[in-house]
């Protein structure tokens, strides 16, 4: 077997379950907001790992720049401006793939082998094996995949699935300069995660909360919320789910139970003509219709 | 900084004010959200606008831009009034006990022996009352109402709650909770540290806005401590080096000054500047400044500096005016200045006033430019559109430009914030014909001392006396000028108490400053970085990141001057007896034979605590200054003064003077001020995290993070000229006019000031005509022409515009 | 027994055939490039379209190709698609029809009932089919389409899909069945005895000869 750093748990439009006999460790981001400034240096580390040079913009009246997550911008700071409980937040928000348990997007994937989620947790694109339906954008709960123009395929942050494999931390986490972001395991992430409660809150944070929604099975990133009563004031969804469209659209059993029903046709088609024989027309007698 | 980056963990409260460190300064912040983690520590924001450092604040105040003072004097006063003073340190360690002469005072704005003619004081008046043996006199009890201590309630019994509030534009609720929490730290064992950087030193009232913290934290007892200071944060990684270096119009390496013309001969010189104890026993250690001075002149001149000769003192140039930046150029714009020789520096860009640059720089015959980059400088003369629309036809000055290396393409040490000497490899070789800076001046000096031989010229001694000892002349290396910097012994040096003793033999490196001689027998080019480079190899180059005391305090960490100690004055950390005010900040204390601890101690390692030398042993008293003397342009306590462009008629605090009375303000200049009549609204200038000045637009990623130009407005300005985010705007000053993006922001709201509604503009200044950014315009096209009182540094921070859609 | 010689009718004209071969081979590659996309088992199809990528590309097209190509061709039949009661009797009888048993379903016209259930239901499906199609066209408008209006589209596309490939195994299979029609939609022509027997009304329509 390959590196067991990249054994696969799930592959989008398999037929067959993966190797499942080893077990990895689960890893995850965690990114406390409360400690983020908001400096970019992880969206210029991605940019720089990852040898992305998005375009040089304009400035349209935000701080937020390039505009949005793209091909070349695989995270990104967002930054909202709230008024929360009569005093003014500037919430920053390192946006990019969450790493879903559940993604959203393997799920809506048609392509065999385009999205893959390792046992590790990450979610990573195949993009050689991409065929351009943006099917994942739309499973997406996050809206976070960005399709490019340049070459038809889907993109967004592999949590440095190559810096991972190979026992390093992602270039977001090595560079953040207030180590606002940490990489470990799940365990120890979410523990961190909890631990960082307490202080918040006795800084009036009262409803500080980590962001690891269960509607997608839980995130390999996790987010501290200063203001986890409101998580889509930092832009991120409150109750992300998959939904029972995306559910019934994509499911496994359904397909198979319409591709065994369009071969029926052809079975009774085959057993039909075996039974009754083609319908051809009677020789005609004269004077009267065919019995 | 007094302390050091990683210092900053200690602090129980971070006060960030004139300054914006999560912004400009990410890496080092780390250090306040490990305060946050570590120590529970509170982080106080107070600046004209809601910042990246201000996301992550506890408390924060929107102030009015140059209202600094103003706020911080009503922080002494409510300390003073709410007793929120550390008196036991306060006492011993500051000269709050200190005797004024009878005739000092203030008035309605102004200090005593001020000329409004020459625009500055005669400030005899401001100092100690001396006894007969030249002791200051003092009264230890503070009830005197001579003593500093009373001269100070005093002087800011005028800075109330209210007047503050109706200054600065903070609320009064406001001001008094971020009073609270900074007089939280008055007992030993809490400490503020004070951050500060660009938004305290670019008024006209700079220096005095570092004065005022520091008089709060020597009231709080927080200097010397772990996790207090004051503290500098440097706009560029080596600006310390800089500094350190002396390379400043009127200093020599190492903070020893360059001679003027009222200083004729080296004793005249040395006496002025090696002053007498102000109290008994105390250390007094610039009375050493003739061994730092004779050994940087023999650094200079090498073997042809000797007693004899007044190690050539006579070599030096001496100064009849200070020569800043601003004199420069404003001699430059009179047409008295031929070339101009711009070494990493792009002055169109960081020097006030383009239009006036732009004439200046075009009366020059020739401009050498030493840069890696184009900078707008390189190209002042170069017809850009609307951001540099000029006549190239009319300017006859000759460019020259000489590409330089950056910083990862040379060896050599960078001085960070916090005074550690850090030495860097090479990492890649520079592109094209680029050179390292010293080989570029190394190849100049050689051709023009090459011309003085042979064709003589005006005093050519110096050039040709230079000392110039490097293996290959033409490029000096890095290591070779460490080692110089360091210094050697020139003949054997001997211990004073035991002459047979050799501490240095002749022609080795020194290991401490504390070896340099008068006599000529050591050289060093800097007596600060004496230490950093000894015989036992390059102290810059350590990389040992142990912490014994888990104080953050790393020995084995690179080298800081002075003499590898992390924290200045940090005898302070310790009550008179010698023992730690607080005992979970054991930095340096008194062992019962010898000062000891995890830092390398501020104080004659054998000076016991019943000899009572205080701590602040650069000064003459011992103590630290909450009254400076005569040192500062503008009077002994900080006191506020109006910016030179201001939105009031008046001065609320004194009558007598509304901006800076001893600010220079040249006469050219003062026709190019505008009033609030027709730029209403207060307007600031920063730098953003994702651009560092305006060398990053030349790279690709920052330019992808922050690609244009815009100017930050406050909804309700916008709402009063009809602006919305992303549309283009005209911003004017007096001086000019420019074009850019609008990003309308809750974070800055109108403040009520006087009453009245007061407007701050915010205008981030990364972007220019140069580089892979939209094209812009410099913002400096609209900053005024007027500088500190004493060290010139230009009002950036504080200035009217008027904003209009274009 | 000897036939006289045969009469032949024109059934389906030039125009019509084109078109119905059109259609059918728009249908193809739309079954098999959505079969492969619709279920993993089937991707290897997606080699004879040179590859994912490119039957991504090609599906939509074709799709849109199929539309404009249907649909007048369906106006074109509008008036022999007509429901008449005539139908009803048809409908009634189906189940012995398909038994082979010949059970007398009335005189059809030139289409009978299951004939034109088929057209009635394509209309509406591959309407659809094309809405729901064009909503998750990448890349020129599913970009500008809420991702839940995309994953409600892909769900309404899949079942459409399903249910026209249902019908058209059953048109397929209809016309494998029924000797003479796969013949009639390649030459155009019947044979007199084809039409009296399937379509006697048409029979009448055509000749103006009664179908005895």
């Amino acid at each position: 077997m390959a590196l067991q750093s990249l054994d696969v748990r799930n592959v989008s439009a398999r037929t067959s379950p993966p190797p499942s006999a080893r077990t990895t460790l689960e890893v995850a981001k965690l990114i406390d907001v409360s400690r983020c400034i908001g400096c970019k240096a992880c969206q210029s580390a991605c940019m720089e790992w990852n040898d992305l040079r998005d375009e040089i913009g304009v400035n349209a009246g935000a701080y937020t720049n390039p505009p949005d997550l793209s091909d070349q911008s695989w995270t990104l700071m967002r930054f909202t401006e709230e008024e929360i409980d009569g005093q003014l937040r500037w919430l920053i928000l390192k946006e990019g793939c969450l790493h879903c348990a559940e993604p959203g997007c393997l799920k809506a994937c048609p392509a065999p082998g385009a999205i893959v989620q390792y046992a590790s947790g990450i979610v990573d694109f195949h993009e050689e094996d991409c065929i351009g339906c943006g099917d994942c954008i739309a499973g997406c709960p996050f809206d976070i995949p960005r399709l490019s123009r340049r070459d038809s395929k889907v993109y967004k942050c592999t949590l440095c699935s190559d810096r991972v494999a190979v026992g390093l931390e992602p270039a977001c986490v090595k560079t953040c300069p207030t180590m606002a972001i940490s990489f470990g395991s799940k365990t120890d992430m979410r523990f961190a995660a909890e631990e960082r409660l307490p202080d918040l809150r006795e800084r009036g944070f009262a409803h500080a909360a980590v962001y690891d929604p269960p509607g997608v099975g839980g995130t390999h990133v996790l987010y501290v919320l200063p203001h986890g009563d409101r998580p889509e004031a930092y832009g991120l969804p409150r109750d992300p789910r998959l939904g029972g469209v995306l559910r019934l659209w994509r499911s496994g059993t359904a397909r198979t139970a319409g591709v065994v029903t369009l071969f029926s046709v052809l079975v009774a088609g085959i057993l039909h003509y075996m039974r009754r024989g083609p319908l051809e027309v009677p020789p005609e007698r004269p004077g009267g219709k065919e019995a | 900084m007094t302390n050091h980056w990683t210092d900053i963990q200690n602090a129980d409260v971070v006060l960030v004010m004139g300054g914006n460190p999560a912004e400009a300064h990410p890496c080092g912040f780390k250090w306040v959200i490990e305060a946050k983690a570590r120590k529970k520590a509170r982080l106080v924001v107070v600046d004209p606008r809601f910042t990246r450092t201000a996301a992550v604040a506890d408390q924060f105040a929107q102030l009015r831009p140059g209202t600094d003072i103003a706020f911080l004097g009503g922080v002494i006063r409510w300390l003073l009034e709410h007793d929120a003073v550390q008196h036991e340190y306060v006492k011993a360690y500051t000269n709050a006990p200190f005797l004024l002469r009878e005739d000092y005072g203030f008035e309605e704005g102004l200090f005593t022996g001020y000329d409004e003619a020459k625009r500055s004081y005669d400030r005899s008046s401001w100092a100690y009352q001396l006894d007969e043996q030249g002791f200051a006199r003092v009264d230890p009890s503070l009830q005197d109402p001579r003593c500093v201590y009373q001269a100070m309630r005093r002087h800011y019994a005028r800075y109330t709650p209210e007047l503050v509030s109706s200054v600065t534009g903070v609320p009064v609720e406001t001001f008094v909770e971020i009073c609270r929490t900074i007089a939280s730290t008055a007992v030993p064992d809490r400490t503020m540290t004070s951050l500060y950087a660009l938004g305290w030193t670019q008024h006209t009232v700079g220096s005095q806005n570092i004065r005022a913290i520091a008089c709060v934290q020597l009231l709080l007892g927080n200097m010397g401590m772990p996790g207090g200071g004051v503290n500098a944060l440097r706009g560029h990684s080596n600006i310390q080096g800089l500094t350190d270096l002396g390379v400043m119009s009127h200093l020599l390496p190492g903070y020893l000054t360059l001679p003027t013309e009222a200083d004729p001969d080296l004793a005249s010189y040395l006496a002025k500047r090696t002053p007498k104890p102000l109290r008994p026993g105390q250390m007094n250690y610039w009375s050493n400044t003739p061994k730092f001075f004779v050994s940087l002149m023999k650094s200079f001149w090498g073997d042809r500096a000797s007693r004899e000769n007044d190690f050539r003192y006579d070599w030096l140039p001496k100064n009849d005016k200070p020569y800043d930046i601003l004199q420069v150029f404003e001699l430059m714009h009179q047409g008295k200045i031929d070339g101009y020789f711009c070494q990493g520096f792009n002055p169109i860009a960081s020097v006030p006033d383009k239009a006036k640059l732009t004439a200046a720089l075009a009366k020059l015959r020739y401009l050498v430019i030493i840069d890696p980059l184009a900078t707008e400088t390189s190209t002042f003369w170069q017809n850009h559109g609307g951001p540099n629309d000029v006549d190239p036809a009319a300017i006859q000055t000759e460019v020259f430009r000489l590409p330089s290396t950056c910083f990862a393409e040379e060896d050599g040490s960078l001085v960070n914030s916090g005074r550690w000497l850090q030495w860097h490899w090479k990492a890649a070789d520079p592109p094209g014909e680029a050179k390292g800076d010293a080989e570029i001046m190394a190849a100049i000096f050689l051709a023009v001392r090459e011309l003085y031989r042979k064709e003589g010229g005006t005093f050519p001694d110096p050039i040709l006396g230079l000392d110039w000892p490097y293996a290959i002349p033409h490029a000096p290396s890095a290591a070779e000028l460490a080692r110089e910097f360091n210094g050697r012994a020139v003949a054997d040096v001997t211990d004073p108490k035991d002459p047979k003793k050799v501490l240095a033999r002749a022609g080795e490196q020194l290991a401490t400053f504390a070896h340099l001689r008068d006599d000529g027998s050591t050289a060093s080019g800097c007596w600060i970085f004496c230490g950093s480079w000894t015989q036992a190899g390059n102290q810059m180059a350590r990389r040992d990141a142990s912490d014994p005391s888990g104080l953050g305090n790393t020995p084995g960490w690179a080298w800081s001057w002075p003499a590898n100690r992390r924290i200045l004055y940090n005898r302070a950390s310790a009550d008179p007896a010698g023992r730690p005010w607080d005992p979970d900040r054991r930095l340096v204390f008194w062992n019962g034979r010898a000062w000891a601890g995890a830092d390398v101690p501020d104080m004659r390692p054998d000076a016991r605590p019943e000899e009572e030398v205080a701590p602040f042993i650069m000064n003459p008293e011992g103590v630290g200054r909450l009254f400076a003397l005569g040192l500062m342009a503008e009077g002994p306590f900080p006191e506020h003064y109006e910016p030179f462009e201001t939105p009031l008629a008046v001065n609320p605090f004194g009558k007598r003077a509304v901006s800076n009375p001893a600010a220079r303000l040249f006469p050219g200049d003062r026709a190019r001020l505008g009033t609030a009549r027709d730029f209403p609204f207060v307007a600031t200038t920063y730098r953003l995290t994702e651009h560092f000045h305006f060398w990053t637009k030349h790279a690709r990623i920052p330019s992808i993070l922050q690609p244009e130009a815009f100017v930050e407005l406050g909804e309700a300005l916008a709402e009063l000229r009809g602006i919305r985010s992303g549309d283009r705007v005209a911003v004017r000053s007096r001086r000019g006019e420019i074009l850019v993006k609008a990003l309308v922001t809750k974070r800055i709201r109108p403040l009520t000031v006087e009453g009245r509604p007061v407007h701050t503009v915010g205008l981030p200044i990364h972007w220019g005509y140069e580089g892979l950014t939209k094209p812009g315009y410099l913002v400096n096209t609209l900053t005024p022409f007027v500088g500190d009182a004493n060290i010139q540094t230009p009002e950036f921070k504080a200035f009217l515009v008027d904003v209009r859609k274009a | 027994m000897t036939a006289p010689r045969e009469e032949v009718l024109l059934r389906h004209g030039n125009a019509t055939r084109v078109a119905h071969w059109a259609v059918a081979i728009a249908f193809v590659a739309l079954f098999l490039s959505g079969l492969a996309l619709f279920h993993p088992f089937f991707f290897w199809i997606s080699a004879l379209f040179g590859g994912g990528p490119f039957l991504r590309i090609l599906h939509p097209f074709a799709g849109v190709a199929l539309v404009l190509v249907f649909y007048p061709y369906a106006a074109a039949h509008l008036r022999d698609n007509r429901w008449l009661p005539v139908d009803g009797r048809w409908v009634r009888n189906m189940g012995a029809y398909m038994r082979n048993e010949h059970p007398d379903v009335g005189e059809t016209h030139k289409y009978n009932a299951g004939q034109k259930l088929m057209y009635w239901s394509m209309i509406p499906i591959l309407a659809l089919l094309l809405l729901t199609g064009l909503l998750v066209w990448q890349p020129w408008i599913a970009p500008h389409v809420p991702a839940g209006v995309r994953r409600a589209a892909g769900l309404l596309h899949a079942v459409g899909a399903f249910v026209m490939f249902v019908g058209i195994g059953i048109h397929v299979y209809a016309a494998i069945w029924t000797k003479g029609s796969i013949d009639a939609m390649i030459r155009g022509t019947v044979s007199g005895a084809w039409a009296r027997f399937h379509h006697p009304a048409w029979y009448r329509e055509m000749t103006g000869r009664e179908p005895r």
